[in-house]
């Protein structure tokens, strides 16, 4: 949380940049976040690839929501969270002083572990981010929405009830509304938290598909209890134990011959 | 029950009442209302000739008879001894007249007279009647319709016409040519005025002459001939040949009367509609008063304050404010509301008018802000607990849209919190409507003259006093000169009450649930 940072800066200890990364979108440098007085996060160093799917595994209360939610600064929400070092999004770090975090989080949507539709009509909650830029015009609305739902996969189920209540589609159903409603404003990242932990199985499935399109136009992070969707869906995979950043490379290789004895452990289930 | 029966057309009965001994005497006529037993001693203290031969261990059945006509018996309840009286009979032709003054009549009718000339008697002569009845009240209202609005209009703009003279000359800048010509300008407007005043005059000389054309010719039992101007009957009835659809037809149309009619004779008698209108509309501007404070002060409470110590004291004392005895608000409207805001408001605007207090007197806007203060504290609780109770999930979700916390507020949360502020303010309705104690100081009167909202502007009159339910049946039930005529008033007003409350209720718990519905699986 120091000055303004226009460019990256070389930094004390090393990133962990996998090999064949192209473009960056993140670049995570030295970040310590403290929940009151215990350390939730430890000297991350780490840098996330354009366009492409990073997967944050690891045990329960290693920190990897912790850290999903630095990116678009949720834990903002906190009282008593208090986080040291600096991300850099497309060379700016967002924890800078006079970022708008409303405009930040414009930036870097987010779908929750529980899907959480607002109490409004479908139509409504693909359009209330556009809503809250001032975007009223009908014509524009209806196509953002129509193409937002028809990218999370969800337009044809329904698109003859637009104007019906969002409580009343499914868990899966509203689990693609809130990612439709999250593309609508087109947005450079996307945050999943747990995104199928509450779903079915087919509804997995489909949510799984739905990122591997999406990858195409945005970057994804997403952190998963489930190690097999991990290697499914994700190019990158970090994995994290007790708020350190243990382990980070391409998920193959993460998967198949990961360099710590610890990666190896939780991935064949020793531990976790 | 009660309240319900009172509408209902009961028998009239015929009986002779005397000393057994002497034989019968008096004819007696009317309804009869309740029996009671009571012991021989107790009765020869009542007056009730009691024959010697029954000692003090004996009880006597007595009956209080409604027998009407107070203008010709002086009494128009009375109890009758059982052993004084003769048979009950049921003449088929006993009438009852419902009348604007006087009470109720009970006796025969004969014939009526039009201008002294007999038109009808005998054959046709209760249709007749009937007709006659019928014109009489719609002339009747249309004196009332010409003195409340026409003349009303009239009067309200020769006052203002008044206080601009009286303010033009204590004016001290003005201008003496212009002071004379503005004042020249209100002569003007007050001769127009007091021209349309005079043909109003002149209107309603004649609708009075016309309404009070026709006279029946009746007579009591007993054989006593009275002369009663048809203008001053209400509705008349001969109960005892109805069928029991025209008993259930005249049930409908007496309980419709209630309610919709004017109250009369101290409230004895006539209807209760200014009460109920009073009611309903210092409960909805009441809570169109307390729902915007009540939901701002619990969302500030709930999501800006910081919470600590200080905003743990205030909540706690919101929260005691609810547990203060009703007429201490009373006492509080009527110091601050009335006495200090109406005060200065009356000096700021209405200087023109003092020392005749405007907005400084017992009034209805008084009586809304002091019930929604009254109010407030279940409003801001119930709002309070709807707030908390929204899952953070649905606020995250805004936030990581780029809302701001304001826009997640007011877009996401105050809607879902929409059903809590409901039942805070079914519960606030149903507090205020039933309150009377704080009420009696700030603004109910016994007998307002006008309704608050009318036809002259500004059409809501919110510095007038009102009439309530509530206060109604305690005025009806413990101030009223005529105990007996107003016992069943008093059930009645309590059930329309109690039925107003229900409806008002149930309009918001059927909005409440249809909230509900919309938003149901958020709050799982």
């Amino acid at each position: 949380m120091t000055s303004m940072t226009t460019a990256p800066r070389p930094v004390a200890s090393p990133a962990k940049t996998p090999s064949g990364m192209k473009g960056v979108t993140f670049q995570v440098r030295d970040l310590n976040l403290y929940y009151g007085k215990e350390q939730a996060l430890k000297g991350i160093n780490l840098d996330i690839p354009r366009h492409k799917v990073t997967a944050f595994i690891g045990p329960s209360g290693c920190g990897k929501s912790t850290l999903l939610r630095c990116f678009n600064r949720m834990n903002d929400l906190v009282d008593v969270c208090r986080v040291e070092g600096k991300i850099l999004l497309d060379g700016d770090d967002i924890y800078a002083r006079g970022v708008d975090v409303a405009e930040l989080r414009r930036k870097v949507g987010m779908v929750f572990q529980k899907p959480n539709p607002f109490p409004k009509s479908i139509y409504e909650n693909v359009a209330y981010g556009l809503r809250l830029q001032g975007v009223n015009n009908k014509a524009v609305l209806d196509e953002v929405v129509e193409r937002s739902l028809r990218g999370a996969a969800l337009w044809d189920e329904v698109k003859d009830r637009l104007g019906d209540n969002a409580f009343g589609l499914s868990g899966g159903q509203q689990q693609r509304l809130v990612i439709a409603r999250a593309i609508a404003i087109e947005p450079e990242v996307i945050l999943l938290d747990e995104p199928a932990s509450a779903l079915d199985p087919i509804s997995t499935l489909k949510i799984e598909e739905l990122i591997n399109e999406l990858k195409n136009q945005y970057t994804i992070l997403i952190v998963t209890h489930n190690m097999q969707q991990a290697a499914r869906v994700s190019d990158y995979t970090a994995f994290m134990y007790l708020g350190d950043l243990v382990e980070y490379d391409e998920t193959d290789k993460i998967f198949t011959e990961p360099e710590k004895k610890q990666t190896e452990d939780y991935i064949t289930g020793r531990y976790g | 029950m009660r309240g319900l029966s009172h509408f209902y057309p009961s028998e009239i009965v015929e009986f002779q009442v005397g000393d057994p001994e002497l034989g019968l005497g008096r004819m007696v006529m009317g309804e009869h209302v309740r029996s009671e037993t009571i012991p021989v001693p107790v009765a020869r203290d009542a007056g009730i000739a009691v024959p010697p031969e029954l000692d003090s261990d004996d009880l006597v059945v007595r009956h209080l008879i409604k027998q009407g006509n107070r203008d010709v018996t002086g009494q128009d309840f009375a109890w009758y001894a059982e052993l004084q009286m003769s048979e009950w009979q049921a003449p088929p032709d006993a009438m009852r007249l419902e009348r604007r003054e006087w009470g109720d009549f009970y006796g025969y009718a004969l014939r009526v007279l039009e201008g002294g000339e007999v038109v009808a008697e005998g054959e046709g002569l209760w249709e007749e009647l009937q007709s006659r009845v019928e014109r009489a009240n719609t002339l009747f209202r249309e004196l009332r319709r010409i003195e409340r609005n026409d003349v009303g209009v009239i009067s309200a703009e020769m006052e203002e016409l008044r206080l601009r003279e009286r303010a033009l000359q204590r004016d001290p800048d003005i201008e003496p040519d212009a002071l004379r010509a503005q004042l020249d300008q209100i002569q003007d407007r007050q001769a127009i005025l007091d021209q349309e005043f005079q043909t109003l005059r002149g209107e309603i000389d004649i609708l009075r002459r016309e309404l009070y054309r026709d006279t029946l010719v009746a007579t009591v039992t007993g054989g006593q001939e009275v002369q009663i101007r048809i203008g001053d009957i209400v509705r008349a009835v001969q109960p005892n040949s109805l069928s029991l659809t025209a008993k259930a037809v005249e049930y409908v149309q007496q309980f419709w009367a209630f309610v919709s009619g004017e109250p009369r004779e101290a409230n004895t008698a006539g209807g209760i509609f200014p009460a109920i209108f009073g009611t309903v509309t210092m409960v909805l501007l009441m809570s169109m008063i307390v729902s915007p404070f009540g939901v701002l002060a619990a969302i500030y409470l709930r999501e800006y304050a910081t919470q600590g110590p200080l905003l743990r004291l205030i909540r706690i004392s919101v929260y005691n404010l609810a547990g203060v005895p009703s007429i201490v608000y009373g006492v509080f409207g009527l110091g601050f509301f009335i006495y200090t805001m109406g005060g200065s408001i009356d000096q700021l605007f209405y200087s023109e008018r003092l020392p005749s207090p405007t907005f400084g007197s017992p009034a209805l806007i008084w009586a809304s802000l002091t019930l929604a203060l009254l109010t407030l504290p279940v409003v801001i609780v119930s709002t309070e607990e709807g707030l908390a109770r929204i899952p953070s999930s649905v606020r995250h979700g805004s936030l990581a849209l780029g809302a701001t916390k304001s826009e997640t507020l007011w877009k996401v949360v105050v809607p879902l919190a929409t059903p809590a502020m409901m039942t805070g303010m079914i519960l606030a309705i149903a507090r205020a409507a039933g309150e009377v104690a704080p009420l009696m100081l700030v603004g109910v009167v016994k007998l307002a003259p006008t309704l608050p909202v009318d036809s002259t502007f500004p059409f809501i009159h919110l510095e007038r006093q009102i009439m309530h339910l509530g206060f109604h049946i305690y005025d009806v039930g413990f101030q009223s000169p005529n105990v007996e005529a107003a016992r069943p008033l008093v059930y009645a007003t309590a059930l329309v009450l109690v039925i107003l409350i229900i409806v008002l209720n149930l309009t918001a718990i059927s909005i409440r649930n249809r909230l509900r519905e919309r938003y149901r699986a958020a709050s799982d």
